[in-house]
C-alpha cells in the first residue's frame, strides 16, 4: 500500500514536473533571438518542425545521431575514453537494472515465462548491471575529487546526482545481502515454498545454507557438521534450487552478507531488511519524481538537443524553434566542464577568479537567469565581463558531449546581458570583434549601449580631456603617475620625445578624421607630452587610446624610440585599473 | 622542418579555409605540422586591459610548444605579433618572467624562452625558400594581378618582429611572383585593414578597410591576397555589405589559396568556397588552362 501511494505519486510529481519542463522549454527566453515569439507560437512552431524533419531524407541524419550520439555517446569518447567508459557504464547500467529488476512485473516476468528474481541469469546480471552503475559512479567521484579535472566546477546538483545514485545503489546491494543474511527470511522461505517440518531436516538446511547461502542461523554455527551439510544439500535439491540459483552468483550481494555474518542475528531482529527495503525503493521514487528538476533530466533534455542541433540551422529553421531550442540547451547542459577545459581564455578566469568567464558557468547561470531568478549588481557585472572576455572561438561548441549550440547561445544571450550591468571596458578591445562582425543580425537598438557607457564613464573619470577651456595647472604634476609610467615595461621611452609629431602624422586615425581631436582628444605625440608633464587625467582621459588600431606605425616611425604604442597600450591598463579599483565584484566567492 | 602549429581563435571557427589552405601547402612542401590541443587564446584582445593576463596567455602556450620542444608556428599576424612581443617582453623583464613563471609552474608548465615563433610567410620564404616554392608551382597564373596586404602585426614593431623591412617589405610581393601573379605596387600596402577596431568604432573600421580595397583596385589589382584572419574577414565581410557603401569588388584571397592553386591543389581543398566573396574568375588566369 506504501509502496504503491509513493510510486503513483512520485510518477504523478514526474509527469507534471515533464510537463513543467516543455512548458520551459517553449516559454523561456535566453536571448534576443526569437524573443517576439509567445509559447503558442513556439509550440506551433515546433510541432510543425518535427513534422516536416520527420517525413523528409532528413530523417536519416536524426536516425545517424540518435545512433552514434545519442546511444553509443561517442562525442563523449572523443574527448575522453574514460568519462566515456564511466558514462556508458552508469547509464547502461542503469538502463538494464530499470528494464529488468525495476519493471520485472512489467518487462522481463512478459518476456520470460520462467522468471524468478531469485534465478540466473537474473539473480547474476542485478549484481553486474550494479556492479557497472557502481563502477561508472566510482569513475565520476575519481574525475571529480582525485583525479581533480581542471575547471570541472563541482556544484551542488553534481553532488545530489552522485549521491542519489549511490544511495540507490549501495541500498539495493545491502538490502540483497541483508536478505541473504537473514534468518527470518530464510524462514519465510521454508515456510512458503517447502514441505519441511522436522526439526532435523530444517537444522541440516539451515547447515548447507549457512554455508552456501550465507544465511546466518542462531541454531547453527560455523563449522558446519558435514553429515547435516550433504543432508541439507539433499533438501535443498529437493525444494530449493528449481527456484533459487547460489547467491554467490550475486556476488556483490553475497559478499555484503558475509560482511554482515558477525551481526546478522541483530540486524535480523531489528528488522534492517524491511529498513533496507524502504530506503532503497524510496531513493528510486524520489530520484523519479525529482528528475525533471534535477540535471538527470538530461536523459531527456541532451538527446532531444542532439536530435535539434543535427537537423537544425540558423539559416533554415524558424526563429521561434531556434528559441525554443535554445531553452531546451540550457537543460540539456549535464555541467560536465568540457567546454571550460577546452575555453580559450580560461587563463583569464585562473588570473582574475570570475567564474563567469568559463562557458559551463555561463550556461549554469543563463538557466536560473531565464527561470527569472534574481541577481545582485556583482553577479551580473561578472556574467557581464563574462561575455565580453570571449574570443567567439567556438570550442566550447565543438567539444560540447551533448551538442549544445554554444555560440549562437552566446551570440543571441550576450546582447540581453550587455543591456544591463557593466560598464566593461573589454568592450573597447578586439573582444568586441565578433559583436561588430554580427551587427546585421543583432537588434539595433541597444548595439552602442556598451560601448558608449565604457568611453563615457572613461570620459567622466578624466574630465579634463573634454574641458578644452580650463586651465591646466603644469605644476604640481602628478609625482606618482609619473613614476608609475617611468617604471612600467615599456613606458619609461616616452622621456625621449622631442615633440616632432611624427606618431601624429603617420596615424592611420588621425588621418581619418578632418578635425581629429573632435573626434579622439589628444593626439598621440600630445599624449606622450601629457606624459612628460605628469598629467594623468590627459593621459588616461583621451578617447584616442581607445580608437588605437595597435597598427604601430607611431612606433615604427618614432625618431626617438619612443614606444607609442607600447605606450598607449600601458595608458588603456592604467585607466581601467584606475577605473575599476576597488568596484570589480567577481563571483569567485559565491557559492554556485 | 617540424612545427607546433598555432591557429588561433579566428581561424578554427570563421577563417577554416585558411587552416584548410595551410595544411594542404604545406603537406605539399613537406613542412610537418603538430596540433597541441591544449594552445588557447593567444592574449591579443586582453593586452588593452590588462597586461599580465596578456603575457600568461601567451606564455601557456609558447610555454605549451617548448615542452614538445617545438617551434610555434602562426598563420595569423595578430597571433604572431603577440606571441612575439610577449617574448620580447618577457626577456627583456625579468620580473614579468618571473611572475610568468610563477603561475606555469602551477600547470607543471615553464617559460624558458628557447622556442621560436614563426609566420607561416615567414617559413615559406625563409625556410622552405623560393627555389622549393617555384619548383612546386604546377600551374602557374598569367595576367593575374595581386595586391599583397602585409598586415601590421608582423611588420610593426620591427625590432621586435624582426619579420621583413618595415618600411619596404618584400616577403609576401616575391612569394606572390612566385605563383606567376604580378604583385602591383599600390599606396596603401602598408597600412592597417581596420579589424582592431571592428564592433569598438564600426564607421572608422570600414572605412580603413575600403579605403584600402580602393586603393588596392585603383592599382588596377584583380584580387587582394592577405594572410592574416583579422585582415581576411575584415576585407570579405567590407565586402558583403549591400548597403551600397560598399562596392569595391576586389575580393580577397588568402595567400595559401593563391599558392596552392597555383601549386594545382583543387579548390575544395583549399576551401575555396568558404570565402563570401567570389573569386571563381581567378581560375581563368591559371596559365595552362
Amino acid at each position: 500500500m506504501f509502496y504503491s501511494i509513493s510510486l503513483y505519486l512520485a510518477l504523478g510529481v514526474f509527469a507534471i514536473g515533464s510537463v513543467y519542463k516543455l512548458y520551459t522549454w517553449l516559454t523561456w527566453k535566453v536571448g534576443v533571438f526569437g524573443s517576439e515569439f509567445t509559447g503558442s507560437q513556439r509550440l506551433w512552431a515546433a510541432i510543425r518542425g518535427v513534422v516536416v524533419v520527420i517525413f523528409s531524407a532528413r530523417v536519416l541524419v536524426l536516425l545517424r545521431t540518435l545512433i552514434l550520439d545519442v546511444i553509443l555517446q561517442l562525442r563523449i569518447a572523443k574527448e575522453s575514453r574514460l568519462r566515456w567508459i564511466g558514462h556508458l557504464l552508469m547509464y547502461s547500467g542503469f538502463t538494464l537494472l530499470l528494464l529488468m529488476h525495476a519493471m520485472e512485473n512489467l518487462i522481463t516476468a512478459r518476456l520470460f515465462s520462467n522468471y524468478y528474481s531469485t534465478l540466473n541469469p537474473f539473480l547474476f546480471l542485478r549484481n553486474f548491471f550494479g556492479l557497472m552503475i557502481f563502477t561508472g559512479i566510482g569513475i565520476a567521484v575519481y574525475r571529480r575529487f582525485i583525479l581533480k579535472v581542471p575547471r570541472l566546477m563541482t556544484n551542488i546538483m553534481d553532488r545530489y546526482i552522485i549521491a542519489i545514485l549511490a544511495v540507490i545503489i549501495v541500498s539495493g546491494f545491502l538490502l540483497e545481502g541483508s536478505k541473504m543474511s537473514s534468518y527470518s527470511e530464510f524462514t519465510r522461505m521454508v515456510e512458503d515454498y517447502s514441505f519441511i517440518y522436522d526439526e532435523v531436516d530444517r537444522l541440516a538446511l539451515e547447515s548447507y545454507w549457512g554455508l552456501e547461502y550465507g544465511t546466518v542461523s542462531p541454531n547453527v554455527k560455523r563449522p558446519f557438521e558435514e553429515q547435516m551439510v550433504t543432508e541439507g544439500h539433499g533438501l535443498h535439491e529437493d525444494y530449493c534450487a528449481h527456484c533459487h540459483a547460489p547467491n554467490k552468483s550475486a556476488f556483490a550481494g553475497y559478499a555484503v552478507a558475509r560482511g554482515m555474518g558477525p551481526i546478522a542475528l541483530f540486524l535480523d531482529r531489528i528488522n534492517t531488511t524491511a529498513v533496507l527495503w524502504h530506503i532503497h525503493f524510496l531513493a528510486c521514487f524520489f530520484g523519479l519524481a525529482y528528475l525533471p528538476f534535477s540535471k538527470m533530466f538530461h536523459i531527456f533534455s541532451s538527446s532531444f538537443g542532439l536530435l535539434a542541433n543535427a537537423v537544425m540551422n540558423p539559416k533554415q529553421s524558424h526563429p521561434a524553434n531556434i528559441a525554443t531550442r535554445q531553452a531546451l540547451e540550457l537543460d540539456a547542459c549535464t555541467h560536465c566542464g568540457t567546454c571550460s577545459l577546452r575555453c580559450s581564455v580560461a587563463v583569464a578566469y585562473e588570473t582574475n577568479g570570475n567564474l563567469m568567464v568559463l562557458p559551463s558557468e555561463k550556461l549554469t547561470f543563463l538557466k536560473d537567469y531565464a527561470a527569472g531568478k534574481n541577481f545582485s549588481q556583482g553577479v551580473i557585472d561578472a556574467v557581464h565581463e563574462g561575455f565580453c572576455l570571449c574570443t567567439n572561438c567556438n570550442r566550447c561548441t565543438a567539444v560540447c558531449p551533448v551538442g549544445i549550440n554554444l555560440k549562437d547561445l552566446w551570440l543571441s544571450a550576450r546582447e540581453s546581458i550587455l543591456e544591463k550591468g557593466g560598464p566593461d571596458f573589454l568592450v573597447l578591445s578586439p573582444f568586441s570583434f565578433f559583436r561588430g562582425l554580427n551587427r546585421r543580425l543583432l537588434p539595433a537598438r541597444g548595439y552602442e549601449r556598451p560601448l558608449n557607457a565604457a568611453m563615457e564613464t572613461m570620459g567622466a573619470a578624466f574630465p579634463l580631456v573634454q574641458k578644452t577651456e580650463s586651465l591646466i595647472p603644469v605644476i604640481p604634476a602628478d609625482p606618482m603617475f609619473k613614476a608609475q609610467t617611468l617604471n612600467s615595461p615599456c613606458g619609461a621611452t616616452f622621456v625621449n620625445c622631442f615633440a616632432c609629431e611624427n606618431c601624429t602624422t603617420v596615424c592611420p586615425v588621425v588621418q581619418a578624421y578632418e578635425n581629429p581631436q573632435d573626434a579622439v582628444g589628444l593626439l598621440p605625440h600630445q599624449i606622450m607630452r601629457s606624459l612628460g608633464l605628469g598629467q594623468k587625467d590627459l593621459a588616461l582621459g583621451s578617447p584616442m587610446l581607445w580608437n588605437c588600431l595597435t597598427c604601430y606605425q607611431c612606433q615604427e616611425h618614432c625618431p626617438q624610440g619612443v614606444k607609442v604604442t607600447d605606450i598607449l597600450y600601458e595608458l588603456k591598463n592604467m585607466a581601467v585599473r584606475s577605473v575599476t579599483a576597488g568596484s570589480l565584484n567577481h563571483p569567485s566567492r559565491l557559492d554556485n | 622542418m617540424k612545427y607546433a602549429l598555432f591557429l588561433g581563435c579566428n581561424i578554427p571557427a570563421r577563417v577554416h579555409q585558411y587552416e584548410l589552405s595551410a595544411r594542404a601547402v604545406l603537406t605539399a612542401l613537406n613542412v610537418e605540422l603538430t596540433d597541441i590541443r591544449a594552445f588557447g587564446c593567444c592574449g591579443y584582445p586582453m593586452r588593452n586591459s590588462d597586461l599580465e593576463t596578456y603575457l600568461l596567455f601567451s606564455a601557456k602556450s609558447l610555454a605549451l610548444a617548448e615542452r614538445e620542444g617545438l617551434d610555434v608556428l602562426t598563420l595569423c599576424q595578430c597571433c604572431f605579433g603577440s606571441l612575439k612581443m610577449a617574448a620580447h617582453l618577457l626577456a627583456t623583464n625579468a620580473a614579468l618572467k618571473e611572475g610568468v613563471n610563477e603561475f606555469l609552474d602551477k600547470k607543471n608548465l615553464h617559460y624558458g624562452g628557447t622556442g621560436k615563433v614563426t609566420h607561416l610567410l615567414s617559413l615559406l620564404h625563409n625556410d622552405v625558400g623560393e627555389a622549393v616554392i617555384k619548383k612546386s608551382i604546377k600551374t602557374p597564373f598569367k595576367d593575374l594581378k595581386i595586391a599583397a596586404h602585409y598586415g601590421c602585426h608582423a611588420l610593426r614593431p620591427s625590432n621586435v618582429m624582426q619579420f621583413d623591412d618595415p618600411v619596404a617589405p618584400k616577403m609576401l610581393d616575391t612569394l606572390v611572383s612566385l605563383t606567376g601573379a604580378k604583385s602591383v605596387d599600390w599606396p596603401q600596402k602598408l597600412e592597417c585593414c581596420g579589424a582592431p577596431l571592428m564592433g569598438v568604432n564600426d564607421d572608422l573600421s570600414m572605412r580603413l578597410a575600403v579605403k584600402k580595397l580602393a586603393g588596392a583596385k585603383a592599382s588596377g589589382a584583380d584580387f587582394l591576397s592577405v594572410s592574416c584572419p583579422w585582415c581576411q574577414i575584415r576585407f570579405d565581410d567590407a565586402q558583403v555589405e549591400d548597403d551600397g557603401v560598399v562596392k569595391a569588388g576586389l575580393p580577397s584571397i588568402l595567400y595559401t589559396q593563391l599558392l596552392g592553386l597555383g601549386m594545382g591543389i583543387p579548390g575544395e581543398k583549399l576551401g575555396l568556397s568558404r570565402n563570401n566573396k567570389d573569386f571563381s574568375g581567378i581560375n581563368t588566369l591559371i596559365a595552362n588552362r
